[in-house]
């Protein structure tokens, strides 16, 4: 089976090994995964901070790009794939021909987890893990994307590893893309009150679908010293891979 | 009176709620109340049919809002009561003035209504030398603290039983105690005096019925009841897209509308007004006016807006929202606060008031979850976000930024620059920083992951 990879602009930018683990990821499931070079961002960052015009100048580019093939898309980040597949022929609500090509590019997109469980049922491949793991749900990923179950069965299914889960795991981070940048009072607050229940756990990983909350929570963690660590969940799929 | 002018300052206001302790605390612990209360109200309940059916009706009203206006006025004067429409916040206010004077009225009780926080009456009224006694214990609160409420339906959730046991204690010269009963005590045995020598009563209303021309009042004290039958002249502001078509709907609303709001499977009391006092009726008041609100509804009922006018104000967004319960209400300097507060201050008092609003959400879409009524609450926050842009009311930095970003985009090479330019700029701009935005980031990599693997 094929599939193109879009890796999304922050993992591309900062986080190359999440990057890395995903193709190894598929590539264990005997997943052709392509990876466009052309690819650049999908949008978002426009998108939610209220910049039309800029966002479609980035769906443009994506739908040029990605709608080359019919094949499944696979993008990392539960926001970046809702961007897609919900946002995308929304932001195209006034133009016929786009609207056609951004519904039908949003009808091949999955997020990872969503792509592993549902098509690959790599919950069932007796992965390995390691350590105490918890879970932060992210917003778009569980409210615009509905994948909830996905994760935690991923999780669940780890060998070596103990999943806990975490308490009011789909109350937001902070993150909120540019609200990070806007509005660092309260995302920081929210990101210590995200990290409060996650150090209620006792786990030593909290990992998730999205860059974007790990880095937040990341920086709650430097921010406060505390002995836990924030992975995206391909990497911790990942570690445990022969 | 005027509003005060210039956009809301809602960070400054929200980094100074931030580090009020208390403050932080009362609206963990209440919001967090709420939100558990809520959850148990509607697990056992067949809830998205109900939210589908509330939603429908509500948009049934909205697609011919005049008319259900009309055939409302016309019913609630056929069962005696006097009908006034008011434009504007000025009308209203005026409307509500002048009847008092009229009947040469000096003190009216009153019990809770949003609709007189965002035509700001009770200012109004005393600066006209009209004494008026708010008699929800909430509002009670708000009052004698001579602050405004700070959620739609708790008013006073900003305050914990200390600071209501000091308040009582300074304003109504009582012995100090923070027992919640107790203190409700207190404030009934004041409201009693006041309720038995009020010449008129003013109130809201939850729903106003187009078929019989009722007003339908959801109070958990008895206070809305009370204000509204002893005092022989009876007052009720409300705005034109609280209507229902038929008593025959109102079951879809008793349901869903405490169960939302307090975790209530019912309210306390609810009160059907029809009309004035009949002949025989032991209770009622004998004149009853109804001051209709447009301000600003008609027209937002023909624009894309349109949707939030379906809202009940249960006020669940508010307590399921991560940003209100961090902030509080206040910090939004509006009448309506939370993620429905947003969206009503920019339709009702301008974007150039409260678009600094827009960037006190991060679009979670918890608020989405929860609204019985199915408003699309994040996806009116993005288009308003999109709006502001194109007024132009975004920072200069950022609009070049964007400008630049959307370049980039569209073309891998800017943006394999760009990559790069970050990479080596990072340092310096960390300590320029976009408000310590970067320091909070890592830096980026070496080598972007494509170039890595290609
Ligand atoms: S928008 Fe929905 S949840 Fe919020 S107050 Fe209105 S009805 Fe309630």
């Amino acid at each position: 089976m094929r599939v193109q990879l879009f890796v999304t602009c922050l993992i591309d930018t900062f986080f190359p090994e999440t990057g890395e683990a995903t193709l190894r990821l598929l590539r264990y499931f005997g997943v052709d995964a392509v990876l466009p070079t052309e690819q650049t961002c999908c949008g978002k960052p426009a998108d939610s901070g209220g910049y039309r015009y800029e966002s479609r100048k980035a769906a443009e580019h994506f739908l040029s790009v990605f709608g080359r093939s019919t094949d499944p898309i696979v993008v990392p980040s539960g926001s970046c794939a809702s961007m897609v597949k919900n946002h995308y022929p929304e932001l195209f609500r006034d133009d016929a021909r786009l609207h056609a090509q951004a519904t039908a590019v949003a009808g091949r997109v999955y997020e990872l987890s969503q792509f592993l469980v549902n098509v690959l049922k790599a919950d069932r491949a007796g992965l390995k893990g390691r350590g105490k793991i918890t879970y932060h749900a992210s917003c778009q990923l569980t409210r615009e994307l509905g994948v909830k179950e996905e994760p935690l069965a991923l999780l669940r299914s780890l060998d070596a590893a103990e999943f806990v889960p975490l308490p009011s795991a789909d109350r937001c981070c902070g993150f909120g893309g540019t609200f990070m940048a806007k509005m660092p009072e309260i995302s920081m607050a929210l990101a210590d009150e995200k990290l409060d229940t996650i150090l209620s756990t006792g786990a030593d990983t909290v990992t998730g679908c999205d860059h974007g909350c790990l880095m937040n929570i990341s920086d709650a963690i430097r921010r406060r010293g505390a002995a836990v660590q924030a992975k995206h969940i391909a990497v911790v799929l990942a570690e445990g891979l022969a | 009176m005027s509003l005060p002018t210039g956009s809301i300052p809602f960070r400054e206001n929200a980094a100074q709620a931030i580090r009020n302790e208390a403050l932080r605390a009362a609206m963990r612990n209440a919001t967090g109340v709420f939100a558990v209360k809520r959850a148990d109200a509607v697990s056992a309940v067949p809830l998205e049919e109900w939210r589908d059916k509330a939603s429908e009706t509500r948009l049934q009203v909205l697609d011919h809002l005049a008319d259900y206006v009309d055939r409302f006025a016309k019913s609630a004067v056929r069962a005696g009561a006097t009908v006034h429409r008011a434009k504007d916040a000025e009308t209203a206010r005026e409307i509500v003035a002048c009847l008092l004077k009229d009947h040469g009225i000096q003190k009216a009780v009153k019990s809770k209504s949003m609709i007189s926080e965002e035509i700001h009456l009770n200012d109004y009224l005393e600066k006209q030398g009209v004494t008026v006694v708010e008699t929800d214990l909430g509002e009670y609160i708000i009052q004698i603290a001579r602050e405004h409420p700070s959620h739609i339906i708790v008013p006073a959730i900003h305050k914990d039983r200390r600071q209501v046991g000091k308040l009582f204690a300074e304003k109504l010269g009582c012995a100090y105690t923070e027992d919640p009963a107790a203190l409700t005590k207190i404030a009934r045995a004041k409201l009693r005096q006041e309720f038995l020598s009020a010449e008129a009563g003013i109130s809201g209303a939850n729903f106003a019925v187009a078929d019989s021309g009722s007003l339908v009042i959801f109070t958990n004290e008895g206070n809305g009841r009370m204000c509204t039958t002893l005092p022989r002249l009876h007052i009720a502001v409300t705005s034109i897209e609280k209507i229902i078509p038929s008593v025959a709907d109102l079951p879809k609303f008793i349901r869903l509308l405490p169960r939302s709001a307090t975790g209530q499977v019912v309210t306390t009391y609810l009160s059907m007004i029809t009309g004035t006092r009949k002949a025989g009726e032991a209770t009622g008041a004998k004149d009853l006016h109804i001051v209709l609100l447009d301000n600003g509804r008609s027209s937002i009922v023909a624009g894309e807006y349109r949707e939030m006018l379906k809202c009940i104000r249960c006020g669940a967004c508010l307590n399921a929202c991560p940003v209100y319960q961090t902030v509080g209400g206040h910090a939004y300097g509006s009448t309506y606060p939370g993620p429905m507060g947003i969206i009503l201050t920019v339709l009702l008092e301008g974007m150039e008031r409260a678009h600094t609003l827009l960037d006190a959400t991060t679009l979670c879409g918890a608020c989405a979850d929860v609204c019985p009524v199915k408003v699309p609450l994040p996806r009116l926050l993005r288009r308003l976000r999109e709006q502001r842009t194109e007024m132009g009311l975004t920072p200069t930095m950022e609009r070049q930024g964007m400008a630049g970003f959307g370049m980039a985009a569209k073309s891998p090479t800017l943006f394999g620059a760009g990559q790069q330019a970050a990479r080596l700029l990072w340092p310096l701009a960390r300590k320029i920083g976009v408000k310590g935005t970067l320091a909070r980031m890592p830096i980026p990599a070496e080598q972007p992951f494509r170039r890595r693997i290609s």
